[in-house]
């Protein structure tokens, strides 16, 4: 089966420093993994050139089969990506429910003419909601972004990605700054989307949650791929314990 | 009605269409233009131009529509590449140059401007009410787009243009589209005025016009069509009214756009809703 997401050889230099240095791997359908490394070692680059908001200077990105690689953002959302960005960015202006509904609308928004013929909201509004209570935000629909706290403005994050219908979904850091409980439930909430056949490639430090819920770990430092394996492996890599963890205590998974 | 009276509806129309087309642009799609009247001066003289030359009045029209857009697509691609503010700047720009053309231009008249612009031949009562009509449409046109997906997509675009695109809305062709929108009816505005006062200068489409829509604009409420419509015909209607005020014009807008974004940043759409609130007893 054609992986639904490869990526060959991506380089990228920022002046002189080599951010991304030859990194290639490939996820099957519905694979879940956990892109880790410590800070610098070019994760939400990677993730940035995967989603087509950077070029990358040498190296391919392919969805499903299709080179995707001089594409922009939004046909690549096209051709079945979502992303998260680590720092949250709803639409201020409108409510939760409206959020969800423009991202669930995204086929008709891809044309505006087409977007200027129609004026009913009822099917994606519809489909929004199904979403909201996968996520767990089916109480706060009509609520004003800005009376939303932290945990619920990342859980929007991932239900404005799955409402433009995934293939592959990119998640960049959806723990940070959540509190010991919130970022339980929001793992369990990821890996029930995962559940759904949605291929995912998690950024994340919270390596505790990580490995909880991620069978396969690929681990970056300074650009390159040290290791990607099965969780337990990789933990036990004396290569990524010096790398990523220092002093080889695993302190971060406490 | 008098020939007065015909002549304040046709100018109140006309900032009607001037203000809600600006609205789109900016209120709408989040893209700040303060040369709003360049497009409005270059329908104004094309139109002229295709009547002087002998089309007739829908042909000037289109004319109108046709070159204002055209010029809107150019500074919309501008807005591409511009931030918010850079973005502001170079539309003011757009409004010196405009003037400073056309001023130059000898075969649009120069300084001097284009004068016998042949009679629409509807009168001035077929002309106010052929305004009427096209404010009409175009106050219709507006909020019918603020509530189609287009509108919405525009709130995004408005919003957060790069979570915009990471819901796959092309965020460039929608800028584009609330340009060439925009500018069209500015365009056809232009046209309506060549007709109406048979006669245009550079200094009716200078910066403080550009300004002046703006403050409609923002008084009316930045977003919302009927808001917007209102200021404008409160605008236009408040000088009339007080006939003293006159000279104090450009005085009292400054000092309402001061107390509105003091006290009620929302505009009249915002106490208008403020108002329904209470109303309700919320």
């Amino acid at each position: 089966m054609t992986p639904a997401l490869q990526v060959h050889g991506i380089a990228i230099r920022f002046g002189g420093i080599a951010a991304v240095a030859g990194v290639s791997f490939a996820l099957e359908r519905g694979e879940m993994a956990g892109l880790i490394g410590p800070n610098g070692a070019g994760k939400t680059t990677l993730l940035r050139i995967i989603a087509g908001v950077l070029a990358p200077d040498a190296g391919r990105v392919m969805l499903s089969g299709s080179d995707v690689t001089g594409l922009p953002t939004a046909r690549r959302i096209r051709m079945g990506l979502a992303i998260t960005h680590q720092i949250v960015r709803p639409f201020r202006s409108m409510s939760v429910l409206e959020n969800v509904t423009l991202a669930a609308g995204h086929r008709l928004t891809a044309n505006p003419l087409a977007a200027l013929l129609r004026c009913n909201r009822d099917p994606e509004e519809a489909r929004a909601r199904v979403i909201l209570a996968r996520v767990g935000l089916e109480r706060e629909e009509g609520k004003a972004i800005g009376a939303l706290p932290l945990g619920h403005l990342k859980r929007l994050e991932v239900a404005r990605a799955l409402a433009v219908e995934p293939v592959v979904i990119l998640l960049d850091e959806p723990l940070a700054g959540l509190n010991h409980s919130e970022a339980a439930q929001m793992m369990d909430v990821l890996a029930a989307v995962n559940a759904t056949g949605i291929t995912t490639v998690l950024v994340e430090h919270n390596l505790a949650e990580v490995v909880r819920v991620c069978r396969r770990l690929i681990v970056l430092d300074q650009g390159k791929i040290i290791a990607d394996a099965a969780a337990g492996d990789v933990m036990a890599n004396p290569a990524v314990r010096a790398a990523y963890l220092g002093t080889g205590q695993v302190h971060a998974a406490a | 009605m008098s020939a007065y009276g015909y002549s304040v509806m046709a100018v109140m129309g006309l900032n009607v269409m001037l203000a809600v087309s600006l609205n789109m642009i900016t209120g709408l799609c989040g893209q700040f233009s303060l040369g709003h009247a360049a497009f409005y001066g270059a329908g104004a003289y094309a139109a002229a131009s295709f009547a002087t030359a002998g089309a007739a009045l829908p042909l000037s029209l289109v004319a109108g529509i046709v070159v204002s857009s055209l010029l809107g697509i150019v500074v919309g691609f501008a807005s591409l590449r511009l931030r918010h503010d850079f973005l502001a700047v170079t539309t003011i720009g757009v409004s010196f140059l405009f003037v400073g053309f056309v001023r130059k231009q000898l075969w649009l008249g120069g300084e001097m401007g284009l004068g016998k612009i042949p009679p629409s031949g509807l009168g001035s009562q077929g002309n106010a009410l052929l305004i009427l009509a096209c404010t009409l449409a175009t106050v219709a046109f507006s909020l019918y787009v603020h509530r189609s997906w287009m509108g919405f997509g525009f709130r995004a675009v408005g919003d957060d243009e790069e979570t915009a695109r990471s819901i796959g809305i092309p965020v460039s062709l929608y800028k584009l589209v609330a340009f060439t929108l925009g500018t069209a009816i500015a365009g056809l505005a232009g046209g309506l005025y060549a007709y109406f006062t048979q006669f245009v200068v550079p200094d009716s489409f200078g910066f403080i016009v550009s300004v002046v829509l703006m403050a409609m604009v923002v008084i009316g409420g930045t977003g919302s069509t009927l808001g917007v419509a209102a200021a404008a015909i409160i605008l236009t209607l408040l000088p009339e009214v007080f006939r003293f005020m006159n000279e104090y014009r450009l005085l009292i807008f400054g000092g309402l756009l001061v107390l509105v974004m003091r006290f009620a940043p929302g505009g009249l759409a915002g106490l208008g809703r403020g108002g329904l609130a209470i109303l309700r007893g919320r």
